[in-house]
């Protein structure tokens, strides 16, 4: 039995390079719920991280009461970590579901059915159209529904209504990372595998805390760090974190760079690798373009200069670079510390520049993992419910929308393609001046997630803009709806999801929805209805009745694309486990890392897009693209780096950065319901260095002011490892608070929101907001009464050397009894290259 | 070479109307972080071109001639107000920078003939910047404009 709060990854497995991860199954089961009482096993996979582990739910009476890791799944080899083990169930059987919709009348939200709000999103949907057009319609929606519910909203949206004004909360999560792949590769899709973890000889993680963000990944690697000959790592991170300490462990480098300035950091490394000749020149004539420029915008960035900018060792930088440069086969990862901060498409390019340098892609060990934020992130991507077309389409080539006219049977004029899809923050601002009057928000809690959030709450609150709330629970955003709709949650409906490293699994409905609560693919289904939408036949635009229907159709129009999914079916992904596509006739099932020919999807008839400036974002035409004649070579693309666009002052001298922590997952609206989660990391803080703790007279647990141009917070203090002059906050808190018992009843729900600092600006080419660079100024306000609620057990660990000996945190732990079992025989894993697949 | 010096006015002249316009439409539309931003760094992508050319101006001498002025064509002394109003903004934007462009395609055209590689350098990096400029005030107008025209308030 173990803790997998105190413990959270395990019991290690250790195993050596180029040999199989060995399977251990971990299960968690309610208090008081033994093995043999539990009614069913059904299929699915965990939905509280990006990483995608393969699960089976356990259903006893109707209710789900657990959940088990698929021992036989690609993914996770039957491993789960503690928000999928403690947090998967727990929100559904909490007593504040939405159980019916919810309209607003006299200013208060009351219940009703659902004709009823039904009828008043068709009403005024209706006469909007009918006044104002298409372009009065915006959606924003999230990265945790399913495949189905995605593509079938992106079929109303660009098909039925024909509007621009769609995108997801994957824009502020993985924008960046859609962006780098179309930048470099001419398409989205990962090239990479989580088997190249155990063939690397290096890892580098880039702005990625893993251990917090993905964590039976990270037991993937710990399993190959503590075994023989194992790889060594590199950490790009601004805090200690347990990736710096790795780094340490194994000999490799923690750079901590100024917040801010990862793209100078990125330049340096690419500039080493160019002057030591650490470069596969023959492979990269013939399937690179644009080494030259490349070589030229990186020219400055001299070690010293670096160092200068970015506030790191010269001869770290060295280092580091020639780890890359001397490693057969490097393993990169990236995360939110590039994409949600300044430059972050061509930060994250610059992590591609380097493979293609070396040539180290489409190899087991040699892989690219640019990750996701969130669990379905993936497939909003793929169905274009972020504004993007289905299957990787490019908006700009007219033929490939034609392809969707011709698939949908609508004008093609009908499917807006006139410009870049509206952006999350542009969507916002269009809601802000009633220029969008209906906004539709389904899964996602954006009061607290959006950056400047008082601007946001402003927005959403206001009479200029009618706005429907579809979720769970009565989340910060939903109170300020119009019409709140009472959702299905994940086990309560069924639909396919796809992971980070391209695998697609199948999440069967387990048990039924609370009340009234229905699937959110019904609840766009019953819209689409209402509306009338039909085709240029005269036939109903959507005539999809369940979810298995839909995945028929959207596999249908993925046939020649990058995104193949025709080889797919419900039947086939009912098996051992989650297949990665490309899946089709030459692939039947399926594929481990793409670009193994090193042909890219570049070719100007194929690619998704014709590329950005990556500095201005302005767009590369279609004929300047031709003129390049890519036909199947990638793109070398650099830029130079950039000041950020808010840099410390006198009153604000302190670089301010949001993010995550192991425990909580997006705004809590489910791990906040499980106890043994929430108890863990129950309110807000802030990190700060011991110095500027000392310069500011604060001990660990004293209550402190956080506060930028836009606003402030009141939370406490942790003393901890983040590097001098940056502020850490974790972004989760919102107001909402669980009941005692789970942790809950703080006062300061009302003054710790992270987001009310930070800045509106997002990247030029993703758009993704920057999350990760303001000023602030932290000031004390009086003794606290204890240490502060953080974690011991992460990057938010205690600094060891500060005297914080009256408030000593006690070590994180406390969760229920879990089991692990380490299989004597480990499964054999279709496409697994340690156990002979090609 | 009277005219080439002519030009040579005319590029510091232009260049120095389109970064100060780019500011005008920057600090009047700054609650679209995006213009807000990049306007200034285009504006400060202008700002370098002059300095570039300093030198060669010191050499060639600043034509200070009537004809010029009849060329020069006014900034924006302030920006106009809400969706449409930046759609005009950065149409004028453009409409200068276009301007700059075509100045420096003049310059380099003289500049080779003089075998001026100096002069030939600032034009071509220069031309090179502002064609960059161009892009993304076409992408941004292309991303503006339905709205503005259709929907907006």
């Amino acid at each position: 039995m173990s803790d997998r709060i105190a413990d959270i990854y395990g019991a290690r497995t250790p195993h050596t390079k180029g040999t199989v991860w060995p399977a251990r199954v971990d299960q968690f089961l309610d208090p008081g719920i033994g093995e043999d009482s539990v009614d069913s096993w059904v299929q699915s996979a965990c939905l509280l991280c990006s990483n995608g582990c393969g699960v089976d739910i356990a259903v006893k009476e109707g209710r789900m009461v657990g959940v088990r890791g698929r021992a036989t799944d690609v993914v996770n080899h039957g491993r789960l970590g503690p928000k999928g083990l403690y947090g998967s169930t727990r929100w559904a059987n909490s007593g504040d579901r939405l159980t019916r919709p919810l309209v607003r009348e006299d200013r208060r939200l009351v219940e009703t059915d659902w004709e009823t709000a039904m009828g008043r999103i068709v009403e005024r949907s209706k006469s909007l159209l009918e006044k104002k057009g298409p372009l009065s319609h915006g959606f924003y929606t999230s990265g945790q529904l399913f495949l189905e519910e995605y593509y079938a909203l992106a079929v109303i949206g660009k098909a039925g209504l024909g509007t621009p004004h769609m995108d997801g909360n994957t824009r502020l999560c993985t924008a960046t990372s859609a962006a780098a792949f179309k930048e470099s590769f001419g398409a989205d899709g990962q090239p990479g595998s989580y088997t190249d973890i155990e063939h690397c000889d290096a890892i580098f993680l880039y702005g990625h805390n893993m251990p917090e963000t993905q964590t039976v990944l990270w037991a993937r690697i710990l399993d190959r760090t503590r075994g023989d000959d194992p790889p060594v790592v590199v950490c790009v991170d601004p805090r200690r974190t347990l990736v710096a300490m790795e780094a340490e462990r194994t000999g490799g480098v923690h750079l901590a760079p100024r917040v801010g300035t990862n793209l100078a950091l990125m330049n340096g490394l690419t500039r080493e690798l160019l002057v030591n000749g650490w470069v596969d020149q023959d492979w990269v004539a013939a399937h690179t373009l644009g080494l030259e420029d490349l070589r030229s915008t990186v020219e400055p960035y001299t070690p010293e200069h670096v160092a200068d900018i970015c506030g790191v060792g010269a001869d770290d930088v060295r280092r580091a670079a020639r780890i890359f440069g001397e490693s057969e086969a490097v393993l990169s990862t990236v995360l939110q510390g590039f994409y949600q901060s300044h430059q972050a498409t061509a930060a994250s390019v610059a992590v591609h520049n380097l493979h293609l340098l070396r040539g180290m892609i489409g190899r087991p060990g040699a892989g690219i993992l640019q990750m996701n934020g969130q669990p379905t992130a993936q497939n909003n991507r793929e169905c274009g419910a972020d504004g993007d077309l289905p299957g990787f389409r490019n908006w700009d080539n007219p033929h490939h929308v034609q392809q969707l006219a011709d698939a949908w049977d609508v004008d093609a004029m009908t499917i807006p393609h006139w410009a870049p899809p509206t952006h999350a923050m542009q969507i916002f601002s269009y809601a802000e001046t009633g220029s969008i009057e209906l906004l539709w928000i389904s899964a996602t809690n954006p009061a607290v997630s959006m950056p400047e959030s008082a601007r946001i709450r402003r927005i959403l609150g206001g009479d200029q803009c009618f706005v429907v709330v579809q979720d769970l629970f009565l989340t910060e955003t939903a109170e300020l709806a119009d019409v709140v709709l009472p959702a299905a949650g994940w086990g309560e409906k069924t639909g396919c999801f796809t992971n980070v490293n391209r695998t697609v699994h199948l999440s069967d409905k387990a048990v039924d929805p609370p009340g009234e609560a229905r699937g959110d693919l019904d609840i766009f289904l019953m819209y689409a209805d209402r509306m009338g939408f039909t085709n240029r036949s005269g036939e109903p635009l959507i005539g999809w009745r369940t979810a298995e229907e839909v995945f028929d159709a959207w596999a249908a129009i993925t046939a020649g694309r990058p995104v193949d999914y025709t080889g797919l079916s419900y039947d086939k992904l009912r098996g051992p486990t989650g297949i990665p596509w490309p899946v089709n006739d030459d692939h039947p099932d399926g594929t481990d890392r793409l670009y193994t020919d090193a042909v890219f999807p570049t070719d100007t008839d194929y690619c998704e897009t014709y590329g950005h400036d990556l500095i201005t974002g302005g767009t590369v035409t279609e004929q300047e693209h031709r003129a390049m004649g890519p036909s199947g070579r990638a793109f070398l693309k650099g830029a130079p780096y950039t000041p950020p666009h808010e840099e410390p002052s006198a009153d604000f001298p302190l670089r301010y950065t949001t993010g995550r922590t192991v425990y909580q997952f997006h705004t809590r609206t489910k791990t906040g319901r499980s106890g043994d989660l929430n108890r863990a990391a129950p309110d807000a803080w802030v990190e700060i260095s011991p110095t500027d703790a000392d310069a500011r007279g604060i001990v660990e647990g004293d209550w402190v002011r956080v506060e930028s141009p836009r606003g402030a917070i009141e939370v406490r203090a942790r003393v901890g490892d983040v590097m001098h002059g940056a502020v850490f906050a974790p972004f989760h808190y919102g107001h909402w608070e669980p009941a005692a018992a789970k942790g809950g009843g703080h006062d300061d729900a009302n003054h710790r929101l992270a987001n009310e600092l930070t800045m509106t600006v997002w990247d030029p080419v993703s758009k993704q907001p920057t999350f990760k660079t303001a000023a602030c100024q932290v000031t004390r306000l009086r003794d606290g009464d204890g240490p502060a609620p953080a974690p011991t057990t992460g990057a938010s660990a205690p600094a060891e050397r500060h005297g914080a000996r009256r408030r000593r945190p006690r070590p994180t732990q406390g969760g229920g009894p879990t089991t692990s079992t380490t299989l004597a025989q480990t499964p054999t894993y279709p496409l697994d290259p340690a156990q002979g697949a090609s | 070479m009277p005219h080439l010096t002519t030009y040579v006015g005319l590029a510091d002249h232009s260049e120095h109307t389109l970064a100060d316009s780019f500011r005008t439409v920057a600090e009047g539309h700054a609650r679209a972080a995006d213009v807000f931003h990049t306007c200034r760094l285009l504006a400060g992508w202008s700002d370098e071109h002059r300095t570039a050319l300093a030198p060669i101006i010191e050499r060639y001498g600043e034509a200070d001639v009537d004809e010029p002025e009849r060329l020069h064509a006014a900034g924006l002394a302030e920006s106009r107000d809400g969706d449409i109003g930046l759609l005009r903004d950065l149409q004028d934007l453009h409409v200068l920078a276009t301007l700059v462009q075509t100045t420096w395609t003049v310059i380099a055209q003289g500049a080779q003939g003089l075998r001026d590689h100096e002069l030939l350098d600032v034009a071509t990096s220069s031309n090179a910047h502002t064609a960059r400029q161009l892009t993304w005030l076409n992408t941004r107008l292309k991303a503006a404009a339905p709205q503005a025209l259709i929907v907006a308030p």
